[in-house]
């Protein structure tokens, strides 16, 4: 419960604060709160990865990146409450809607079967599944991520005088 | 172990997809916007594990290890281009840049 309302706070605060950096450490709070509502799901290995890949690796990208481009607060942000911050909110609210009465009406799938459950999620169960039956897609993901290092540095490269 | 229903776990995640849809529509800081995608995957990882944790199945698990990598390819070329961008443009308002307008 703590957990998830401290989740949904720090969700609010990312997306309403108007400084970047502010917004970027309450989404690394958030990372936190989920890692920790994995752990309450038994999925030890992926708490561990969460905390490791979203607020380790990516975070320090997105800090990393909002220095470099030393962006100072959102000017004026209150200034454009137009149709699109209507619109925003209008369409997040039903979907938000549309999500928690689709899944409080289907609500006869709560049978949690804790002792199977508890051995799934650790390093070495998910470590046989990846290397067994998930053979293809994890080569597949490092051919990703090598496209995805090439990429960036293409991107991101500057131009070079010819 | 008193087990927390599922439902709960589903409701946050649309919750918080919720929060992440409205981030992506109302800001136009290109960087805000990425956070609100990442908060839109997580939140759907959220639903992974927890109808793999109910149903006793890995398969949800090994699903939500692709979508992290994903996701972390995903930042990495969009702040590549964010950083392309701002050397042109100078800016990283999603409403100033129309560089693809013809």
């Amino acid at each position: 419960m703590v957990l998830g309302t401290l989740a949904i706070g720090s969700a609010i605060i990312t997306i309403a604060s108007r400084h970047p950096v502010r917004s970027a450490m309450a989404l690394v709070l958030h990372f936190f709160m989920l890692s920790g509502l994995y752990l309450t799901l038994n999925a030890q290995f992926l708490a561990a990865i969460q905390i490791l890949v979203y607020a380790g690796a990516i975070m320090v990208l997105v800090v990393f990146v909002i220095m470099l481009l030393n962006l100072s607060n959102e000017e004026k942000l209150k200034l454009k409450v137009s149709s699109r911050y209507v619109l925003g909110w209008v369409f997040g609210s039903a979907l938000a809607f549309l999500l928690m009465t689709l899944y409080i009406t289907h609500s006869s799938l709560s049978q949690f079967n804790a002792e199977t459950a508890v051995a799934i999620g650790t390093v070495n169960n998910l470590g046989n599944e990846l290397f067994t039956n998930y053979i293809v897609p994890i080569e597949l993901i490092g051919v990703l991520l090598t496209g995805t290092i090439v990429g960036a540095i293409v991107l991101a490269k500057k131009k070079l005088e010819n | 172990m008193q087990a927390i229903p599922l439902e709960y776990y589903l409701v946050l995640s649309a919750i918080i997809f919720s929060i992440g849809t409205i981030g992506v529509i109302t800001r136009r800081n290109a960087i805000i916007i990425f956070m609100s995608i990442e908060l839109m995957l997580n939140s759907v990882n959220l639903t992974f594990v927890g109808f793999a944790a109910n149903l006793g199945d890995a398969s949800g698990q090994v699903f939500v290890f692709f979508v992290m990598s994903v996701a972390a390819a995903e930042a990495a070329i969009g702040l590549a281009i964010v950083i392309a961008l701002f050397r042109i443009k100078q800016t990283v308002n999603v409403d100033e840049i129309n560089i693809l307008k013809w």
